[in-house]
C-alpha cells in the first residue's frame, strides 16, 4: 500500500538555528499516526509544513512532502490553497481563537461548503446542520445561530471536528486537540475523532505531548527531540518496549494514578546533553 | 488548624442576566463549601472547569470576600478583614499562579520582580539574599539580571514559585502550576514542591485538574462540581474506592500511557 503522506527527509530551519533534521515518516491509508514530544520537538512544525503554513521566518531547507504522490512542497501556492481544506484538514487545538468570534457558528461552517463544494446557501446550511448531527451537537439548528462564545469549550471544538471533516478530506490533521478541555470532554471528543476517522477513513496526524492520549487513538507513533526522529512503530510495542532511551525517560516523567508509588524522574541531563550532541552532528 | 473555611459561598454578578434598572441578579458560585488545612499538610483541590476550585483557593487566600460563611486564618477570624487589617498577614499566604508568563511582569528584571515581594514584606532584598532564594527554586544566579521573556516556561515557573516562597509563608495556594509544562519540566516543579513543602511546613492548596498529578503530590483531596465539595478525603482512600459516581468518572476519563482496546468506548 502506498502512503498517503510520505515526508522524506524533511529539514528546516529558523533564525536561531535548525528546527527539523532529516525527518522521514510516512502515514498509510485511514491510519492514525502520533507524532510526540515535549515542546520545541518540532512535532507542529511538521504539522505545518504539511499545511503550507510555516510562520514567516521558518524555510524549509530540504525535503519532501508526498501527498498521494505529489510533492506538496512543489506545488504553487494556489494549487496548495485547492488542496488545503479539500484533500487536507486541520483541527486546531484552541477553538476559541480558531473561530471568529464576530461570526455565526452557521456562517463559518458553510463557508468551506459554499466556497469550495459550490453548494448555494441553502444546501450549505442542511449540509452544517447534518455534519453538526454527526458530531452529536444536539439542536443544530439552534447552534448554528450562536456566536463561537456562547458555546462550551467541548461544543467548540465539535464544531472545528465537523469543519474539518465538512469536504471529506483525505488526510486530517489533528494539532493537540483535546489539550484545553476537561478529562472527561476529552475522552467524548476522542472518541468521536476516532469514530469520524473510521467513518470516513481518513488518514489522521495526530500531534500531542500526551503519551496517554496516543496510547487510546493512534495506531503508530513518531517520537521526536529536537527536531529529530528518535523512535517510531507501532503504539502497542513502544509504549511496551520503548526501545530509544528518551522514550523511556518520557514514560518515567509521566505521573500515572495507577502507580503512586512511582518516583517521577524528569528527563535525566545526562541524557539531554547525549541528545543534544546526537541531534547535532 | 492554620487555615479554615467554614460554610462559605461565594456569589457574583451574574453577567449573562440583562438588566435595565436595579440590582444585577447573583450567581453562587461556591455553595456551602467547608474546607481545612493544618500546618505542613498538602490538600488537592480538583474539578473541571467551572467547578470552583480556583474561587474556593482565592477565598482562601481572602482576595475574594465570601458571602456567607467564615474564613480563619491561624485562630483569627478574617472573613470581611479589611485590606489595613490583612497587610500583616499577606507575608504568610502566597499564591502561585498558572501562567507565570503574565503574572510576572515583562518589564521588570526576575532580580526586580522578588526584590520588590521582599522589600514589601520589609525583608532583605539584597543581591545575595535573592540569589539564595533563586538558588534554593533550582535557578542560576545570573537569572537576577534576566527578563521573564529570556527564560524557559519550567524556569519562569521556578521563578513565580520563588517569589511565593521567599517571604517564608505558612500557607501557598498553587493554581494549576504545572498544567502548561512538559512532562519532564513537570516532574522537576513537583519535586521541587515537594522539597519546599517539608523545608518550611507549607500548606499547600493545590489546584488542578490533573488527578494523575494530585495524586502524586496530595496527601487529601477535595473534589468540586458545580461550586459543592462533592467528595474528600485521603487521596489514596479516594482513588482505591471514589465514594461518588462522579469521582469514578474523573478518574476512568483518564487516559494512560498503555494501549487499553475499549476504553474509549468505555
Amino acid at each position: 500500500m502506498s502512503p498517503v503522506i510520505d515526508i522524506r527527509n524533511l529539514s528546516a530551519r529558523s533564525a536561531v538555528g535548525p528546527i527539523l533534521r532529516d525527518v522521514s515518516l510516512s502515514v498509510n491509508a485511514g491510519e492514525v499516526m502520533a507524532l510526540v514530544g515535549e515542546s520545541g520537538a518540532g512535532k507542529s512544525t511538521i504539522a505545518k509544513a504539511v499545511l503550507g503554513i510555516l510562520p514567516a521566518g521558518i524555510e524549509v531547507t530540504g525535503g519532501n512532502i508526498f501527498f498521494e504522490g505529489t510533492d506538496l512542497l512543489a506545488l504553487s501556492p494556489a494549487r496548495l490553497r485547492d488542496m488545503l481544506g479539500v484533500r487536507i484538514a486541520l483541527i486546531p487545538q484552541d477553538p476559541l481563537t480558531s473561530l471568529n468570534p464576530a461570526r455565526r457558528i452557521g456562517d463559518q461552517l458553510t463557508d468551506g461548503l459554499r466556497l469550495r463544494a459550490g453548494m448555494n446557501r441553502k444546501r450549505a446550511f442542511d449540509r452544517a446542520m447534518s455534519l453538526l448531527n454527526d458530531v452529536h451537537i444536539r439542536e443544530p439548528e439552534r447552534v448554528l445561530k450562536r456566536y463561537p462564545h456562547e458555546l462550551s469549550g467541548g461544543m467548540r471544538q465539535r464544531v472545528l471536528i465537523a469543519q474539518a471533516f465538512s469536504l471529506n478530506p483525505h488526510v486530517i490533521i489533528a494539532d493537540e486537540p483535546t489539550t484545553a478541555l476537561d478529562v472527561t470532554v476529552q475522552k467524548q471528543v476522542l472518541r468521536l475523532i476516532r469514530d469520524m476517522q473510521r467513518e470516513h477513513k481518513t488518514t489522521l496526524l495526530f500531534v500531542t505531548h500526551d503519551l496517554g492520549v496516543v496510547a487510546q487513538i493512534c495506531d503508530r507513533m513518531t517520537v521526536l527531540y529536537g527536531g529529530k526522529v528518535l523512535e517510531q512503530g507501532f503504539t502497542a510495542q513502544i509504549l511496551k518496549n520503548p526501545q530509544s532511551p528518551y522514550t523511556r525517560a518520557l514514560l518515567a516523567a509521566s505521573p500515572r494514578y495507577d502507580q503512586p508509588e512511582q518516583s517521577l524522574e524528569p528527563v535525566p541531563e545526562a541524557l539531554i546533553a547525549e541528545l543534544q550532541r546526537e541531534i547535532s552532528a | 488548624m492554620l487555615i479554615e473555611a467554614r460554610n462559605i459561598s461565594l456569589d457574583v454578578p451574574d453577567m449573562s442576566h440583562q438588566v435595565l434598572i436595579g440590582h444585577r441578579r447573583k450567581l453562587r458560585i461556591l455553595k456551602n463549601v467547608s474546607i481545612a488545612l493544618k500546618k505542613g499538610e498538602t490538600v488537592g483541590l480538583v474539578g473541571e472547569s467551572g467547578s470552583g476550585k480556583t474561587s474556593l483557593g482565592r477565598s482562601l487566600l481572602r482576595l475574594h470576600e465570601p458571602s456567607e460563611g467564615q474564613i480563619l486564618f491561624d485562630g483569627q477570624d478574617i472573613t470581611h478583614a479589611s485590606a489595613a487589617e490583612l497587610k500583616p498577614l499577606r507575608r504568610r499566604m502566597q499564591m502561585i499562579f498558572q501562567d507565570p508568563q503574565s503574572s510576572l511582569n515583562p518589564r521588570h528584571t526576575i532580580g526586580s520582580i522578588l526584590a520588590t515581594a521582599l522589600k514589601l514584606n520589609g525583608m532583605d532584598a539584597s543581591d545575595k539574599s535573592i540569589a539564595a532564594v533563586l538558588d534554593r527554586v533550582g535557578l542560576p544566579s545570573s537569572a537576577i539580571r534576566r527578563y521573564p521573556h529570556q527564560l524557559s516556561g519550567g524556569q519562569r515557573q521556578r521563578v513565580g514559585i520563588a517569589r511565593a516562597v521567599a517571604l517564608k509563608p505558612d500557607f501557598v495556594v498553587a493554581d494549576e502550576i504545572v498544567s502548561g509544562l512538559d512532562v519532564s519540566t513537570q516532574a522537576q516543579v513537583l519535586d521541587l514542591l515537594k522539597g519546599l513543602r517539608s523545608e518550611m511546613g507549607l500548606a499547600l492548596a493545590f489546584i488542578s485538574h490533573d488527578l494523575s498529578v494530585v495524586r502524586s503530590l496530595c496527601e487529601r483531596v477535595v473534589i468540586m462540581k458545580g461550586g459543592e465539595i462533592i467528595e474528600e478525603g485521603g487521596t489514596a482512600e479516594v482513588f482505591a474506592a471514589p465514594r461518588t459516581a462522579f469521582t469514578r468518572t474523573l478518574i476512568d476519563s483518564i487516559p494512560l500511557p498503555e494501549v487499553r482496546p475499549g476504553w474509549l468506548d468505555s
